[in-house]
């Protein structure tokens, strides 16, 4: 059977997130030629915006517009999207910290199955989907099976699946008069913005980190720009902290933080006993340094050596200029 | 007058015993110690350290004016008790010091009081003018006792002054009336006969009495002022010094007289209150001198980590007088002693080097009371997040690092091309176990040093064999760590694996574990450290070195914690690299030996850092700088990956290297075959 | 507060390697060593720092193998107050809506205020806590990373979101939250502790004492089922980049790009 196959679009400032698009193609696997439906929610001029520009990807867009949505608690856009979501959908959804809150209650209340998290999939076969996901911090990977006759809720991981860049236009329908009453049980009150030290390193899939190579505070600014293009945070090994260039939260190691990034760039590390204690779930390893003796290379999958200073700027105008 | 000075003897005998009472209480509520074992050494320590004033020298002006100051004390002891029975009758002489022996007494107190007033008038300007850094307070830690340090030499020079005036006043009466007494030239004795050269008899009189009254007076005060503060030490020095820790590398048991098996029954582990601490423990509190030499040497204390063992102690020692106060109402103590005197951070901040204790002329001891607050804090489940993941790890997987039992033997895996590293199994037994530690077995630049000591053992014609996966870490840090039962069971995994090899000895390289199986440990074959074994063969003639890749160069030997300052391991060591052909070996004056600077702790404390203002480590490359070296030379894994740390830190790294000393042997093993010299050649 | 806290036993990263199986149905499992989920073990120690503060029990149920209980436990010696495994041979193989399933039968037997599960077990899909709010019918939050009683109807809470921030929210007693890591600082328990517990009898509750439809748990009602395990591809391991400086910087670009950094 078909089932019908649902994205549903997170949206911050009157713009989707990118995630709707990697969402869109990762739809396309399920449903290869049956139609899409992006669903918006949200209330007010913002949400027309976001729908417009779903409705120029995607052929069809549900708009779903309530006060109680005007920001997206899960208990909320939970009860709307129960409401108006045929039995046996299929819907995906961005592994974010939205749709942490949203899915798995969501199947629950589909009686649908769920996954999560996610990284790849095939096309379902006699009402089963094969994807894959990871365990242990991603040192390892699972094929799991999951049983959609039902229908489904899927998170997908961010940056698994390539943005969709061909979607055809379609419509936007306005599905509001479907909305019941959304009170629930929890309220939003505000968002209290993080401060430049609330960064948690432990939490990030990329971290640029920055050593004694770095050589002068100023420098730091050019860890944070390749960061920026990374869409990473700035770490650091322990001289940085000593020198007080950045504070001590930052600091990778074993007397600092223990991190498990996906990702790892060592800018300037040597790679000291006490740096690579604290790094933990086999990232994959950059190092950049003058010094091709130096331990980190040891460790390392992919070494330059060369000048940071120099080289850090032109690969960050590079990353940029692909863009 | 009599009646005065019986009254004034009387109230000062009094009050002073119900001071000493008071301040004996505590030492009655608190947690029992053992301290009777070996008389003998105890003796032989009361002899070295209080008497002999063995360790004052160290920091030479001060010790110097101590040990006059003391050593007029104890002479001039006898006198004052002599002027306390003068009061009661005239001419009133000691059992003994009659006659001659009287007069040679004489003589010598006279010196003896005229060198202290010398001695108390430079301490007093030192203090008072010159205000040596070691002495100052910082804010957060506690108030200097600037006061109490010109009060007291003050009261001193009164006594020794009017003691003075007294005899002078004395012996010119005599004088007067015929008789022949003589002052000794340049005393005080002798100048106030010159002063009072002019004066009649009652004047003479007069000042006879009122320097007699004077000294009483402030001889009473001055007993009853030792027990209010730093001066107590006057006192209590004695007993200090008997009952000292005579096992510098051992920790005390959780609590005296329970057994091992027989801890689970204990409500709490270590010390939260003030009454955990031990009756020596309370002792080492009102002996604090405040002379300030164990913070000078604390590691610690030099980054700026917020730890003092000069403020550890006065901060209890006014918790003790808060709480137990000589008169009035008693503090209620109702923080524990870590949130209320002590902050968690300094309490994890201490590396347990050991300097402190090697330098305290008084005999006070930290790494026990350390350990026991640390007992305390994991009992109550305080313990740093960074620590819990090893801990969590060694009691698992028997390492911090949470790697498999089943590698262990994996860094042996590099020798295969060159000989088979036995390991040892009921089948399989071996005369010589190399203990390998947990730091040498897993982490890769670490492995290095198991290589070496493999490599050197076989050149050396050692036979050995290691325990693989049925090897723990040793518990050393975990110990000193305050997880006493992880320990606990770390050791029985141990000592088990090390009874079922069959060894008759064991050897290591890694000193905290040569501290643990030698000190931690019992009823296993005994532990040598490579160097010791190393060091014998060489005197033996059975092991020679050549000239390599180091020759030429200028090395210092940085002294490991656990292998110099509490093992006495100091020549050893510096014998073996004395046998390699062409090296230059420098010292690191003054910071090596048992002075030796720490770099940084080892084990458990490669994972937690204090707040601090530059690494531990740091400082110890400076010196090793500063004393000229090219290479540092260690015997011990964590030294060599703090120094290794501290010298990329300090961007040394270019100009000088650090290398184990097994590493450094290796690399001066003669060439080609087996290197053992035949002793007959 | 009555608060129920939902632990699971798992092979913690930080003290294993994993590895998978050789014919990669599963990890390697003859070397692993099991600790408490991470995320558990702070919520246990969140429900403890609630209960020391407002009064109230902790109650701790895992679901899981007869090994379970030395988790269990392990949180009865950092403060817990009653522990329940839940096992029972229909459990097994249970996706995480079976799981969930158990849980929810489970704290019906009592009358809990708060339930508290871990934002995510290092072997599992971030689910059980969602799932278990939904059939129970009670609110929901993920991701918490702090707690404050309100008036003992609610709870003022925050949510840890992108970037840092922080998303609070007010929500109605009873209600279920999953723990982020970093809410606090969970105490330290060692053998010492667990020794203590040593003697107790954790209750083990199977399928019939829990009114649990076999059926609908364990294989048996798994729409979600592991198929098998593998290693995901990794790089040729360290490579020294060779080149001018750009082209060292395109090559760089190529392995980020291949590892999905930059699209």
């Amino acid at each position: 059977m078909v089932h019908q196959v649902f994205i549903y679009v997170a949206h911050r400032d009157g713009q989707a997130a990118d995630s709707a698009l990697e969402l869109l193609s990762a739809a396309r696997i399920l449903s290869p030629d049956g139609p899409v439906t992006a669903i918006v929610t949200g209330w007010g001029e913002v949400l027309d915006r976001v729908c417009q520009e779903m409705a120029s990807r995607c052929p069809e867009v549900w708009k779903l517009a309530h006060q109680d949505l005007a920001y997206p608690n899960a208990e909320a856009v939970r009860k709307c999207l129960v409401e108006v979501l045929p039995s046996e959908a299929v819907l995906l959804l961005a592994h974010d910290t939205l749709g942490m809150d949203l899915g798995p209650g969501l199947s629950v209340k589909l009686n649908s199955s769920f996954v999560s998290d996610v990284v790849a999939m095939t096309a379902p076969r006699d009402g089963a989907l094969t994807l894959v996901r990871e365990e242990y911090g991603g040192q390892v990977s699972t094929h799991v099976s999951c049983d959609i006759s039902g229908g489904a809720v899927l998170s997908i991981r961010s940056g698994a699946f390539p943005a969709l860049e061909d979607g055809a236009p379609g419509e936007v329908q306005d599905r509001s008069s479907e909305i019941g009453d959304l009170a629930c049980g929890r309220r939003f009150l505000e968002i209290v913005e993080a401060e430049a030290g609330d960064v948690d390193i432990t939490k990030e899939e990329i971290l640029v980190s920055a050593g004694r190579g770095i050589e002068d505070e100023d420098n730091i600014e050019i860890a944070e720009e390749l960061a920026k293009a990374l869409g990473g945070v700035v770490s650091c090994s322990r001289p940085i902290v000593d020198a007080k260039w950045l504070e001590k939260a930052r600091q990778v190691g074993t007397s600092g933080k223990t991190v498990k990034p996906k990702i790892y760039l060592a800018l300037g590390i040597s790679g000291s006993f006490q740096h690579l204690g604290g790094l933990k779930g086999n990232p994959f390893i950059v190092a950049v340094n003058k010094n091709s003796k130096a331990p980190i290379f040891q460790v390392a999958d992919v070494g330059v050596v060369d000048d940071l200073l120099e080289f850090v700027p032109l690969l960050t105008e590079r990353i940029n200029s692909q863009r | 007058m009599a009646f005065v000075y019986i009254l004034i003897t009387c109230a000062g005998i009094c009050l002073f015993a119900y001071i000493l009472y008071r301040r004996l209480v505590p030492l009655f509520r608190a947690a029992p110690d053992q301290r009777v074992d070996r008389i003998g050494a105890r003796i032989g320590k009361v002899l070295q350290i209080w008497l002999g004033q063995w360790r004052q020298p160290r920091y030479l002006l001060a010790g110097m004016i101590h040990i006059f100051i003391f050593a007029g004390f104890v002479l001039l002891g006898a006198r004052s008790l002599q002027l306390i029975l003068i009061g009661f009758w005239d001419g009133a002489a000691l059992p003994g010091l009659g006659g001659q022996t009287g007069a040679a007494y004489n003589l010598v107190k006279d010196y003896a009081a005229t060198w202290v007033f010398i001695a108390c008038v430079i301490a007093a300007v030192r203090r008072g003018v010159f205000r040596p850094a070691r002495y100052q307070a910082p804010p957060a830690l506690g108030k200097d006792h600037l006061g109490e340090a010109l009060l007291v030499p003050g009261l001193i020079c009164a006594l020794v002054v009017s003691e003075s005036l007294f005899e002078a006043s004395l012996q010119m009466a005599q004088a007067r009336a015929g008789a022949a007494v003589s002052a000794p030239p340049l005393t005080l004795l002798w100048a106030g006969r010159a002063l009072m050269g002019g004066l009649g008899l009652p004047v003479l009189q007069a000042v006879n009495s009122v320097s007699y009254f004077v000294h009483e007076v402030v001889f009473f005060f001055f007993l009853c002022f030792l027990p209010l503060g730093k001066h107590f030490h006057v006192l209590t020095s004695l007993f200090n010094v008997f009952f000292m820790r005579l096992h510098p590398g051992k920790v005390k048991p959780v609590r005296y007289g329970v057994d091992e098996d027989r801890l689970d029954d204990l409500p709490e582990f270590g010390v939260s209150k003030l009454e955990h601490f031990t009756w020596k423990h309370i002792l080492d509190f009102y002996t604090c001198a405040d002379c300030g030499r164990c913070s000078d040497r604390c590691p610690a204390n030099r980054v700026k980590r917020p730890l003092s063992p000069r403020f550890f102690t006065i901060k209890a020692r006014d918790r003790v007088y808060a709480k137990y106060p000589l008169w009035g109402k008693a503090m209620e103590a109702r923080q524990a002693l870590v949130g209320g005197i002590y902050g968690e951070d300094e309490i994890w901040s201490c590396t347990t080097c050991g300097a402190c204790e090697q330098e305290c002329p008084l005999g006070i001891e930290y790494i026990d009371k350390i350990v026991d607050l640390r007992r305390g804090l994991v009992d109550q489940g305080r313990v740093p997040q960074s620590l819990q993941k090893p801990l969590g790890a060694l009691e698992k997987r028997g390492n911090p690092w949470g790697k498999s039992q089943r590698i262990r033997a994996d860094w042996a895996k590099e020798l295969a091309d060159e000989f088979a590293v036995i390991v040892t199994s009921e089948k399989e037994p071996v005369d010589t176990l190399y203990f390998v530690g947990s730091v040498s077995s897993y982490d890769d630049r670490m492995q290095r040093i198991a290589q070496a000591t493999a490599r050197v053992l076989r050149h050396a014609g050692v036979e050995f064999g290691v325990l693989g996966k049925a090897e723990s870490d040793s518990g050393h840090e975990v110990r000193r760590f305050g997880e006493e039962s992880l320990f606990l069971a770390l050791r029985d995994a141990n000592t088990e694996a090390i009874l079922n090899s069959g060894a008759a000895r064991i050897v290591t390289a890694d000193p905290h574990d040569y501290n643990a199986l030698k000190n931690d440990y019992r009823g296993i074959p005994p532990v040598m450290h490579l160097s010791q074994l190393l060091s014998r063969k060489i005197v033996q003639n059975e092991f020679a070195l050549e000239r390599g890749e180091y020759t030429g160069k200028t090395v210092v030997y940085h002294d490991p914690c656990y292998l110099g300052r509490h093992n006495g391991l100091y020549d050893e060591p510096r014998r073996v690299i004395d046998a390699i052909p062409g090296l230059r070996r420098v010292e690191m004056v003054g910071n090596c030996r048992d002075r030796s600077f720490c770099c940084g702790g080892g084990g458990l404390a490669l994972f937690y850092e204090p707040e601090e203002e530059q690494r531990i480590g740091v400082v110890r490359v400076g010196m090793a700088r500063e004393a000229g070296a090219e290479v540092i030379v260690t015997a011990c894994p964590f030294c060599l990956a703090n120094i290794e740390d501290a010298l990329k830190i300090a961007g040394l790294d270019q100009e000088m290297e650090v290398i184990d000393l097994m590493e450094l042997v290796e690399r001066h093993l003669p060439q080609g075959g087996q290197g053992r010299r035949d002793a007959k050649g | 507060m009555e608060i129920l806290v939902c632990v699971k036993k798992v092979p913690d990263p930080a003290e294993n390697e994993i590895v998978v199986s050789r014919d990669g149905s599963d990890i390697e499992r003859d070397d692993l060593v099991y600790s408490v989920n991470e995320w558990d073990n702070y919520a246990v120690e969140e429900a403890i720092q609630l209960v020391e503060e407002h009064g109230g029990s902790v109650t701790v149920v895992s679901v899981g193998d007869e090994e379970s209980d030395e988790i269990i436990r392990r949180e009865l010696a950092m403060g817990a107050d009653a522990g329940n495994l839940l096992d029972d041979e229909a459990f097994h193989y249970s996706d995480g809506r079976g799981v969930a399933a158990i849980l929810a039968h489970a704290a019906r037997r009592g009358s809990y205020d708060l339930i508290l599960t871990g934002a995510q077990a290092e072997d599992a899909a971030a689910q059980v806590g969602g799932m278990l709010a939904a059939m129970l019918d009670v609110p929901y939050a993920s991701l918490v990373v702090r707690v404050r009683v309100m008036d003992g109807k609610k709870l003022k809470i925050a949510r840890e979101i992108d970037g840092g921030n922080l998303e609070i929210n007010e929500i109605d007693l009873p209600c279920a939250l999953s723990i982020q890591t970093g809410i606090n600082e969970p105490r330290y328990v060692g053998i010492r502790g667990i020794r203590k517990t040593a003697s107790v009898q954790v209750p083990v509750l199977g399928a019939a004492q829990l009114g649990v439809d076999p059926a609908t748990v364990g294989e048996a009602g798994a729409k979600v089922r592991k198929l098998d395990y593998f290693v995901p591809e990794m790089g040729e391991g360290a490579e020294i980049l060779q080149g001018s400086r750009e082209e060292m910087a395109d090559q760089l670009i190529a392995r980020l790009k291949g590892r999905g950094v930059i699209q």
